[in-house]
């Protein structure tokens, strides 16, 4: 285990390298000098000369990657130009909002999607497997955004059940918060759902094909009790742990998600930092999303080690 | 079971043995009912795409102040935009960013994906390592938002978002081809190849690449509609194609405005999203089913 962990670690560093680089680079996509660029409609000649010696524009590219991750690693993503705010600050406060979107979402994904795959799977060949295969096509097919819009048409304007828009935090009214996040949280959760039931399916139909539920059967257990508590318990271990993995998944999604729902979030973030051409946060907000997806998916691969023990060494 | 039955099993089984794996799998794909309904979705778009003039009367860039949000009726099928445009011709003319973004942003992801995964899995060390950790450190950024990420620093235009949609759907193809590679390489027929003299390269390209081409195809088919919700995606965000040219995702932006008074415009672009990007991911699946060795 610990050999497991120490080579997983040692794994994660130069793939952390390679990500810091990347999104470095990014900036020098950017057509032209990246400190005009910054400089907006400024163009005072000292102004830009200062905005190059402060972001060190004025060194070698290395140079500056060295400055910007020395700055990263010490907490420092930079400032944000349109908000004058430490990028970390900004996103330190986006962040809960859409993770608590992401917790509802995945709520949501597996209250449908394993429900759904195992059905489909125990009742293989029958109306219940096509509706639920259909209901996956329909998940990974329909455009969050698009389905968005169509449940604000028929939940906000034309039944008036729920608020089309805004955000308030679970701490203050946790009513008005799941009112607010419901749509959302089901838009965001839709297309996971669909991809739980599919691999939920597959990982029951190979469970139920095995010899020790066929012994559990023999036995003389209920057909209740073969399921719950044979099959479901060694096929659902991989998908909790793809459940985790669905996090990038979430955080494409939430971009969108919030943007039509004018959730304050950590996606509207960085449409608006891209809209306002405020570099630093876009960068910021990458990192952060590579860095959290990186660790979840550490945690996935220990946590399946330890409900594995064939996997235990 | 009588000797005629018996001749006939033989000679279907022989007839299949003769037939071109290609050959094959169109076979075993049009046997598919999804599959089959998911070519033909495709085809008519690609011919509403082709033959647009022609199919629709209307220009979709025309505006007229007369025509503003009209519902849908005889004159307008599907009713018209905020500016008095015909939704039906944006629709049609539309479909051609969509199809097109599809089909070049996965062209690109397999034009550096394919090469970078044959070098990474056959040359193994040093090279595979680099090219591995890389790919993991793409992976690691959310396809969209690195996506976003990338077209938001080169500029917002329908070719930035294929190219930054393709550079983001490369590592699954780097991915894809290392793993493939390394389960072929390891074959007994390269195995021969490698000890008649073959240099590298043409181990790779000709006895390598022919074989792994059924699950890049999958891939491929599945990345296109994951590359068509992304463009929609990347124009609703103002990001793809620009205004005023037709779009889906940007006609859904500018429907989100107009919900109250005119539902219509979300619903045919989106609709058509749906539509298409169903189609494909239905071909994919047949695909995966009809190439899958195991079938046979």
């Amino acid at each position: 285990m610990l050999n497991f962990l120490a080579k997983r670690l040692a794994q994660i560093v130069p793939t952390l390298f390679f990500v810091s680089v990347l999104i470095f680079s990014l900036q020098h996509l950017l057509p032209g000098d990246p400190a005009l660029v910054m400089a907006g409609e400024e163009r005072d000649p000292a102004v830009i000369a200062q905005i190059r010696a402060q972001y060190h524009l004025d060194q070698p590219i290395p140079v500056q990657y060295v400055y910007w991750i020395k700055g990263v690693l010490s907490g420092d993503f930079g400032e944000s130009l349109r908000n004058k705010m430490p990028v970390l600050e900004l996103i330190a406060q986006k962040l809960p909002v859409t993770l608590q979107l992401a917790g509802m979402a995945i709520v949501i994904a597996f209250l449908i999607g394993i429900p759904a795959g195992i059905v489909s799977a125990v009742k293989k060949g029958t109306a219940w497997d096509y509706g639920a295969n259909l209901f996956a096509l329909w998940g990974i097919s329909t455009p969050n955004f698009w389905l968005g819009i169509m449940l604000i048409f028929l939940f906000s304007i034309e039944l008036g059940w729920l608020p089309a828009s805004g955000y308030v935090p679970l701490t203050e009214n946790w009513r008005a918060s799941i009112a607010a996040s419901i749509m959302p949280a089901f838009v965001l959760g839709n297309a996971i759902a669909a991809i739980l039931m599919r691999h939920t399916r597959s990982a029951m139909l190979q469970v139920l094909e095995s010899d020790y539920v066929r012994t559990a059967r023999a036995k003389g257990l209920s057909e209740r009790t073969v399921i719950l508590k044979h099959a479901m318990r060694n096929a659902l271990t991989p998908i909790i742990t793809l459940g985790a993995l669905e996090l990038g998944t979430l955080l494409s999604g939430a971009v969108l998600t919030e943007q039509i729902f004018s959730i304050p979030g950590f996606g509207k973030l960085i449409v608006d930092a891209v809209f306002n051409r405020d570099y630093a946060v876009v960068q910021g907000v990458v990192l952060t999303t590579a860095t959290i997806y990186i660790t979840l998916n550490l945690i996935a691969d220990i946590a399946y080690i330890l409900v594995n023990p064939r996997l235990r060494g | 079971m009588t000797d005629a039955t018996l001749t006939t099993a033989a000679s279907l089984a022989v007839a299949e043995t003769l037939e071109s794996p290609a050959r094959r799998a169109w076979r075993r794909l049009i046997r598919r009912k999804g599959a089959v309904i998911g070519l033909a979705v495709i085809a008519i778009f690609i011919l509403l795409a082709v033959f647009a003039p022609l199919i629709v009367p209307y220009d979709p860039i025309a505006t007229s102040w007369s025509l503003v949000r009209k519902a849908p009726s005889a004159q307008h099928w599907f009713g018209t935009d905020e500016l008095g445009r015909d939704v039906l011709a944006r629709v049609v003319f539309g479909a051609r960013a969509s199809l097109l973004a599809g089909v070049i942003s996965v062209g690109i992801a397999l034009a550096i994906g394919v090469p970078l995964g044959l070098v990474a899995g056959y040359r193994g060390g040093f090279i595979d390592a680099l090219i591995s950790r890389i790919t993991d450190a793409m992976l690691a950024c959310p396809f969209l938002i690195l996506a976003i990420a990338l077209a938001a620093f080169l500029g917002p235009s329908l070719g930035n978002a294929m190219i930054a949609i393709g550079v983001s759907a490369t590592p699954i193809f780097i991915r894809l081809t290392r793993g493939q590679v390394m389960s072929v390489k390891v074959e007994d027929y390269v195995e021969a190849a490698r000890a008649m003299g073959n240099p590298r390269w043409r181990i790779a390209l000709v006895h390598i690449l022919p074989n792994i081409l059924p699950a890049l195809l999958v891939q491929a088919t599945l990345s296109i509609a994951a590359a068509i919700i992304a463009e929609a995606a990347l124009s609703f965000l103002g990001l793809g194609q620009q205004p005023p040219a037709p779009s889906w995702g940007s006609m859904l932006n500018a429907a989100q405005r107009f919900l109250t008074s005119a539902p219509w415009m979300a619903v045919w672009p989106g609709l058509a999203i749906f539509l298409v990007v169903l189609s494909f991911n239905l071909v994919g699946d047949g695909l995966r089913d009809a190439l899958d060795p195991k079938a046979r």
